[in-house]
């Protein structure tokens, strides 16, 4: 199987194809018919990841699985998985085919969505596969074009806002790390990502408009390369697409939107940021720390006063998301780890607080917390799904919110005291809101008229949930799971990360005394 | 000699005498009523020409003491120039036809102003250079009011036609300056002339020819006919606008600054990188508030003319070969675009306001995905071909040590990407109406638009291998 990887990136696409291609009429049967297909596609594509899973030697920290063929003039169309990466492609072959099983009740163009959703799992895939630089942009920008239809077609009543905010946002974000791609290309002389993983790329200080640049062009690829992620984590202070998109997202949309593309963010400061500019990277540290702490304690405290459940969800996503930056920028075993377990765990658990919105949404058609209260009475089955996932958001010990969390404050605690602490305050926080907004949404007595007639979740609903407690209890209990795999490849990274650093030390000193 | 010479130009030759002699033909016999097989004429013409130039020759050859130049450049430029002529003459058959506007004269026009583009492209000398270009624009100053009966079309003409004279007036001082200064109209004794350090005279002749030429690519600041133009203009005159006079404008452009003063580049560099930001700039936000889609495609073809200039303003083969592939993506895309805006009728009459794309994609599904491909394209975002012809481009300017300029572009390209936005909001993401256009598509059309679209996307795979053909075109040019 050499070519694996492709397989596993296409099958969807292929998908796609077949039912734009012959997939006639829009009656019931169409539809029905798209959405099996759609799921028969995604399942398959998961079955498959498997054998990568499987195949997988976590003690190699090599790129594995690797394709190789010429592409464009000067590009290549190059494929590999490492331990960094490999979990992010099985945590998208493992959400897509709840994704598209969630959307089974969607009835304006099923056609249309799930071939925005296929063609998206595609691309998605591609991203965390690419080994070419351009490769990966083009995977990582095609991405915006499905997520902005399925958001500007699909979405609640403020959709054409939030797409084109959206859009715009993350393409702005992501042009300027074209221009350093094509920096780095023509300093290093090509765009394979392995290689310029080892390339080192210059650090001396240069003036630009009178402004002395100290890291010199590492600095300068650093920032546009941070510019994009920062965006697509989101970060705080360029977070505020984030909430808008995801309350006009369908409920599939926010899902994805959620538990796999606010990853890209991460896995690029895995991929570029920390191996490519490790100078840069130390030197950007305090800012990224505060950036993350200020975004842990400014979107709990904003996420407390949400009226919109979703919004709500969305602020808390970010608020994870800073643990997420905090984990990586520290820089050790811990740190790193926890960044990618907290990933992964927020994946399974933010996709399934979204459906569990979902779920009610789609009986009531509100997202207002207001609108709800005393849901226990009448759908004790969602209720404890519901507790489940929201103290796996609070990071309650057993499940997966936990050790993420753990790892991260356990790792940056050991570079800064103080930015540990405030990150601390966080779990409080997050503690406040989720169990706030399940006081509201499911406790008390059922009083409203509106809500007496409400339904239990449905078998179907059950069976999209099933996969993603048994993730979030088992990651929760056994994390060696996801250690053992990403462990080697993250201890390359930081060997090799603070050997850059060490070697720049003493060349700023040489330079200052001059 | 005079045969060998002859031999040379024999493309140039067919054309113009098939055009004579078919403009005789039609006066004296059904007029009007051959139109029809004049223009389908005229397209096989192109194509068997673009056939032959594109197949036959190798290396460079001079005709005429070095006034003509063919090389690998010329060659590329030619076959593009006349096959995207012949696309759009096809698909304005039917556009014009229906409204009466399927003169004899139209498609002859066309040809005489190809002609004027090859010339363009070949021009070895500033009198050759003078010649294409004022047959190209005299043509075309014609061709822009054929709709004599419309207030618009007149005055598209008659604007175009000012403005480029006005234009040719710069071009024709800044040639004599640089005459008067270099002692020679030939691009081989300018260059030794222009050698290293330019004299201030000649620097200033340049600029005036700098200006002229911006004004024929409608590169901002000189842009100001362009929405005009190709607003009153027929809609398959502002297609014809849009593709082959831009290629030529830009071939005949990079031939004068790298035949001519390929050792100065230091000195028109600048000059070109100016030209390229304003237009980017100008062409994304001035799009912003257009309601008719013809003006909003000029805009769009100024911020295009930007990105192309990028690539001359880089100075090297790299550069020219980006701005090549650049202007081959760009006349694919706007084909496809024209194809469906050539379509735009209900009850016969044409419409070009963009909301009445509204919910395009409920009552025709292919063709709506076919333009969003097409405006995501437009928009350089990647995996369409748009954004390789971006990428091309900026990879030149940055490593001519033109970052600047690079991340001038990206902005400017966000920006603009929210009117290609716009365009695929109103089709998918509107309101329920009642259909503003009907559904109806010539089958012509209807294979341009579905053609352009799909070239955009299967050309990732290996761009069709123009990018060698490029990078042999831009060898030939800067050496």
């Amino acid at each position: 199987m050499d070519n694996l990887l492709s397989i596993i990136t296409f099958i969807p696409a292929i998908a796609a194809f077949i039912l734009a291609a012959f997939l006639r009429g829009d009656d019931e049967a169409a539809r029905r018919n798209a959405k099996w297909l759609a799921l028969i596609a995604t399942s398959a594509t998961f079955l498959v990841s498997l054998f990568l899973l499987f195949g997988f030697d976590a003690t190699n920290t090599d790129f594995q699985f690797v394709e190789e063929r010429d592409w464009l003039l000067g590009l290549k169309y190059k494929m590999g998985v490492d331990g960094i990466s490999i979990l992010f492609v099985m945590l998208t072959t493992f959400l897509m085919p709840i994704v598209i099983a969630s959307c089974w009740d969607v009835k304006t163009r099923v056609k249309e969505y799930m071939i925005a959703f296929l063609l998206l799992e595609t691309l998605m895939i591609g991203v965390f596969c690419a080994l070419d630089l351009i490769l990966f942009y083009v995977f990582f920008e095609a991405g915006l074009i499905p997520m902005f239809l399925i958001i500007g077609i699909w979405g609640g009543a403020n959709r054409i806002y939030a797409s084109f905010k959206f859009f715009l946002y993350t393409f702005l974000g992501s042009v300027l790390m074209l221009v350093a791609m094509i920096a780095m290309y023509i300093d290093a002389g090509t765009t394979d990502i392995p290689a310029l993983m080892n390339h080192t790329f210059a650090t001396d200080s240069f003036r630009i408009l009178g402004i002395h640049v100290i890291g010199g062009m590492q600095t300068l690829a650093f920032l546009a390369f941070f510019a994009s992620f920062a965006v697509k984590m989101p970060m705080w202070p360029v977070h505020t697409w984030l909430p808008d998109a995801h309350v006009q997202a369908p409920t599939a949309g926010s899902v994805v939107l959620a538990a796999i593309l606010l990853k890209m963010g991460g896995y690029g400061f895995l991929r570029f940021s920390l191996p490519m500019f490790p100078v840069a990277a130390d030197l950007f540290t305090p800012l990224v720390f505060w950036m993350s702490a200020i975004a842990i304690i400014y979107t709990s405290l904003v996420a407390l006063v949400q009226e919109d459940m979703k919004k709500l969800i969305a602020y808390s996503s970010v608020a994870h998301m800073g643990y997420v930056t905090m984990g990586i920028f520290a820089v050790n075993q811990q740190g790193i780890d926890g960044a990618i377990f907290q990933m992964i765990s927020h994946g399974f658990i933010s996709g399934a607080l979204f459906l569990c919105v979902g779920v009610i949404y789609d009986r009531m058609h509100t997202r207002e917390i207001d609108a709800y209260g005393g849901l226990v009475n009448r759908m004790p089955a969602y209720a404890l799904i519901f507790m489940l996932f929201t103290m796996a958001n609070v990071g309650l010990p057993g499940t997966s919110g936990f050790i993420g969390e753990f790892l991260v404050l356990m790792g940056v605690f050991q570079v800064n005291t103080w930015i540990a602490m405030f990150a601390t305050t966080g779990v409080i926080l997050s503690a406040g809101y989720a169990l706030w907004l399940y006081r509201r949404v499911v406790m008390g007595d059922l009083i409203k008229e509106s809500l007496k007639t409400i339904s239990d979740i449905t078998p179907r609903e059950r069976l999209i949930f099933a996969p993603l407690i048994v993730m979030t209890l088992l990651l929760g209990v056994y994390p060696a799971l996801v250690l053992d795999i990403i462990g080697p490849s993250v201890e390359a990274l930081i060997t090799n990360f603070d050997a850059s650093v060490a070697a720049y030390e003493p060349a700023t000193h040489a330079a200052d005394t001059h | 000699m005079i045969s060998a010479d002859l031999n040379i130009i024999l493309p140039e030759l067919i054309l113009s005498i098939f055009a004579m002699l078919a403009l005789i033909a039609a006066v004296y016999t059904g007029k009007d009523k051959t139109a029809p097989l004049m223009l389908w004429g005229t397209a096989a013409v192109f194509t068997f020409l673009a056939v032959m130039i594109g197949v036959g020759g190798e290396g460079a050859e001079t005709a005429f003491d070095g006034m003509f130049v063919v090389d690998g450049f010329a060659r590329y430029a030619k076959v593009l120039i006349l096959l995207s002529a012949a696309a759009i003459l096809v698909l304005s058959q039917e556009y014009m036809a229906k409204r009466g506007l399927l003169k004899f004269e139209y498609p002859l026009l066309v040809a005489l102003s190809v002609v004027g583009m090859m010339v363009m492209v070949s021009a070895g000398d500033l009198i050759a250079l003078y010649m294409g270009l004022e047959l190209q624009s005299l043509a075309l100053y014609v061709v822009a009011s054929l709709h004599r009966d419309s207030v618009r079309s007149t005055e598209a003409g008659l604007k175009y036609f000012v403005l480029g004279a006005l234009s040719s007036g710069l071009l024709l001082y800044g040639a004599s300056l640089i005459y008067g200064f270099a002692g020679t109209t030939q691009f081989a004794g300018i260059i030794t002339a222009a050698n290293d350090q330019v004299p201030l005279g000649m620097l200033f002749g340049l600029v005036f020819l700098i200006a002229g030429l911006a004004f024929k690519v409608s590169a901002a600041p000189f842009h100001m006919w362009t929405p005009d133009v190709y607003e009153g203009s027929p809609s398959a005159v502002t297609a014809f606008f849009a593709t082959a006079p831009k290629v030529a404008a830009l071939g005949l452009f990079a031939r004068v600054m790298h035949d001519a003063f390929g050792l100065a580049t230091h000195d028109w560099q600048q000059i070109v990188a100016f030209l390229s930001v304003i237009s980017m700039f100008l062409g994304a936000i001035a799009a912003i508030g257009q309601t008719n889609i013809k003006r909003l495609m000029a805009y769009s073809s100024i911020a295009h003319m930007g990105f192309a200039l990028m690539g001359l303003a880089a100075g090297t083969a790299l550069g020219v070969q980006a701005m090549l592939v650049y202007v081959t993506i760009y006349v694919a895309m706007n084909i496809g675009a024209f194809a469906f805006i050539l379509s735009m009728e209900k009850d016969g009459k044409a419409v070009t306001d963009i909301s009445a794309l509204k919910m395009l994609s409920k009552r025709e599904p292919l063709k709506a995905i076919a333009m969003l491909v097409i405006m995501f394209s437009l928009a350089g975002v990647p995996p369409l071909l748009g954004f390789i012809g971006k990428l091309r481009v900026l990879e030149a300017a940055y490593e001519a040590g033109l970052a600047w300029l690079a991340v001038a572009g990206v902005v400017a390209s966000v920006i603009g990407a929210f009117y290609y936005l716009r365009i695929v909001f109103f089709m998918y993401f509107g309101e329920e109406e009642d259909a503003a256009i009907d559904g109806h598509m010539s089958p012509i059309l209807w294979t341009g638009l579905m053609v352009s679209a799909l070239v955009l996307v299967v050309g990732l795979v290996n761009l069709f291998g123009i990018e060698t053909l490029a990078a042999s075109a831009a060898q030939a040019l800067v050496n």
